[in-house]
């Protein structure tokens, strides 16, 4: 009852002074918005990594030659330069690691793709015929290669939307035709479905796949592998996968214990991890931006209230004397700054939601609105009202009513 | 006999202002009984404004006591003193200090939203009244910059009227005033002690305005001179007829 008379009291005095209202809020709306659209982007970019890296395959595992060795210098040798996977080790994995459903050696190069007079720069991976499967991809017309065609080192190949756009613009079925990849020309017998960017920015469509045999002998004229794709049976199995890959590619690399390992193997759900702890250090640093904005809009009410309680003593004075008691006059001043702040957090809210909305629709940026963000946000604000409303309304609630009332 | 309303005893008042001691109250004892007209006499200066503070409860004397309604004041706490102001008190100032941009309505209820006893729509009620009382009633939505200096002042009285009080203490509440729009005031203020019973300590240096009531104090220098009763009270209704036309608004 009289709680609800001063919260009554204190939206008159708001009133009184609206302008001055909307501008103290205009920090708290500001500080709120941003920490709310941080959130949602840096949300919406750690789910997006990490549904791009689980449309990949999320039982993927990779397998790659990786020297410990540390260069002249202090550089390391990239990792394609390094020659220690083979096809031996593929076949070993195939053979003796239960863990493991498909597996796949994997050579790449860079190029360029000519059919007629249209050029295009791309990258072909050499594969075999399974790794359709390793990497979740699935064919919109044709036929996967066979392992006949690997055998044979077959110049067959799959290729993506974005080699077909640039290759054939004017709209011509690919399948059957041929085209070139640098001096040898290929027959496509598939087109891949598209996916689209990868969240990195990365085109999944610009590819051609051919088998790995061909790739090695007709194009890089090497008989090593730059990396082996693995399925595990399942994501959650990986680990253990990961485990007897390890071992036996040890064992068939006659390392010795005191030796590194002279290769790396990678879970898809490793990565995972590893990009959303990225994503998730950047979205608190640019949250704890925000946030900063959202203490300088509580200073903004603290200076306000205290412009507020001088310029007011009078009025103060007068309440006092009809029979306003300190406490009253503590909590008027109080529930003014946590409506301030209150009512600036729901715009502020609002503001922080349409411009995650416009974000993700303008930008094509993704974005999640976490209720998390909101409830957070809320709390710290009525949590500024109240930190920095206290001081000044006590202040006021201090006074003594005569000292008030003749105050000039 | 009846109990008195207030009664002062050696009331002293000092100030300090820097390091000289300001003497406003130099022991000053006097009592008012229920349904008093008092009005309280001076020139600038000598102690009318300290005095009426001490007894409205907004100061406290530096010696000497204060009983109101046979309680001594120097024994209540701060919030004691905050709800004697609510209850008991209805105080009138020079300066009107009602809040701007706020209606007559919602001034004249502020009083009651400091008592838990009072809900919407007995606090509307009332102020609606306080406001038939002082003639007001249907400016009830009018903003103090919408009134004139009168209407303002009879806003301010009633809201010094709404929660009832048993007494009303005004600090030359006709200062700013014209003599007809005083004179209106003061008719007012002689028809709630009349009709509504309610004790009146008014603070004025008019004379003509201290002749409305049924006794004087005259202060100087912070000590009484003289408390003289006033045996033909005048009229502020008739002295408000016999004004000149001309001055009308
Ligand atoms: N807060 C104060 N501080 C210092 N001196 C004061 C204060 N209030 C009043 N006085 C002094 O007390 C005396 C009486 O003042 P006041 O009661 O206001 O007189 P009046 O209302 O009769 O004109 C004056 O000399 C005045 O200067
Ligand atoms: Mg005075």
């Amino acid at each position: 009852m009289q709680l609800f008379n001063l919260i009554r009291i204190a939206l008159k005095a708001l009133q009184r002074n609206k302008l001055r209202a909307f501008l103290t809020m205009l920090g708290i709306i500001i500080g709120v918005g941003a920490v709310i659209t941080m959130m949602s982007i840096g949300e919406g970019s750690k789910q997006s990594i990490q549904s791009s890296l689980s449309s990949m395959g999320s039982n993927m595992i990779t397998i790659m030659p990786y020297n410990n060795m540390p260069m002249p210098g202090g550089a390391r040798m990239s990792s394609s330069s390094v020659q220690s996977l083979t096809e031996d080790d593929v076949n070993k994995i195939r053979t003796n690691v239960a863990d493991v459903s498909a597996v796949s050696p994997g050579v790449s190069s860079s190029g360029q793709a000519i059919k007629g007079a249209n050029n295009w720069p791309t990258q072909m991976q050499g594969v075999a015929p399974s790794y359709l499967d390793i990497r979740k991809l699935s064919l919109k017309d044709g036929v996967n290669f066979t392992d006949d065609q690997v055998r044979k080192s077959a110049k067959v190949c799959l290729i993506g939307q974005t080699v077909v756009t640039n290759l054939f613009p004017g709209g011509e079925n690919p399948i059957g035709q041929v085209i070139r990849f640098g001096k040898i020309p290929f027959q496509v017998i598939g087109v891949l479905n598209p996916k689209g960017q990868n969240t990195f920015g990365q085109d999944q469509d610009d590819i051609i796949i051919a088998p790995y045999t061909t790739v090695q002998k007709r194009i890089l004229a090497t008989t090593y592998l730059h990396t082996i794709y693995a399925s595990a049976v399942s994501e959650s199995r990986s680990d253990a996968a990961t485990e007897e890959i390890t071992q036996l590619l040890r064992e068939n690399h006659r390392l010795r214990p005191t030796e590194e390992d002279d290769f790396t193997v990678r879970t898809q759900a490793e990565l995972i991890s590893t990009m959303s702890s990225t994503s998730t250090m950047m979205t608190t640093l640019l949250t704890a931006v925000a946030g900063i904005s959202l203490v300088i809009g509580g200073i903004g009410i603290m200076n306000i209230m205290y412009v507020s309680v001088t310029e007011r003593t009078r009025e103060i004075g007068l309440r006092m004397s009809i029979g306003a008691r300190g406490s009253d006059i503590l909590l008027q001043f109080l529930i003014e700054a946590i409506m301030i702040s209150i009512t600036g957090g729901i715009i502020g809210v609002i503001i922080g939601i349409s411009a995650s909305l416009i974000v993700s629709s303008a930008l094509h940026w993704p974005t999640v609105i976490s209720e998390s963000a909101i409830g957070l946000s809320f709390v710290v604000c009525a949590l500024t009202g109240v930190f920095f409303g206290y001081y000044p309304a006590q202040k006021a609630a201090r006074l003594d009513p005569i000292d008030a009332l003749r105050y000039e | 006999m009846k109990k008195n309303i207030l009664e002062v005893r050696e009331l002293k008042r000092e100030f300090l202002v820097g390091s000289q001691v300001v003497r406003a109250l130099k022991g000053v004892s006097f009592s008012v009984q229920p349904g008093e007209f008092v009005t309280i006499m001076g020139s600038s200066g000598s102690g009318k404004s300290t005095m009426l503070n001490i007894l409205g409860c907004l100061d406290k004397p530096t010696e000497g006591d204060y009983l109101l309604d046979g309680v001594n004041v120097k024994e209540l706490s701060r919030n004691e003193l905050a709800q004697l102001r609510n209850r008991k008190i209805g105080f009138v100032f020079q300066a009107y200090n009602l809040l701007p941009r706020t209606s007559a309505l919602e001034n004249v209820e502020l009083p009651l939203l400091y008592n838990a006893d009072v809900n919407t729509r007995e606090r509307r009620e009332k102020a609606m009244h306080a406001l038939e009382l002082v003639k007001l009633a249907d400016r009830f939505d009018h903003t103090p910059a919408q009134l004139s200096g009168g209407q303002q002042q009879r806003v301010a009285i009633a809201r010094a009227l709404v929660n009832e009080p048993v007494m009303i203490l005004a600090d030359e509440a006709t200062g700013n005033l014209d003599t007809r729009t005083s004179y209106e005031i003061m008719s007012l203020v002689q028809e709630l002690n009349q009709k509504e019973k309610k004790t009146i300590v008014f603070v004025t240096h008019e004379p003509d305005i201290a002749a409305f009531s049924s006794r004087t104090i005259m202060l100087r220098d912070g000590k009484i001179q003289k408390d003289t009763a006033n045996e033909n009270v005048r009229s502020a209704k008739e002295a408000l007829e016999s004004l000149p036309v001309s001055d009308d608004y």
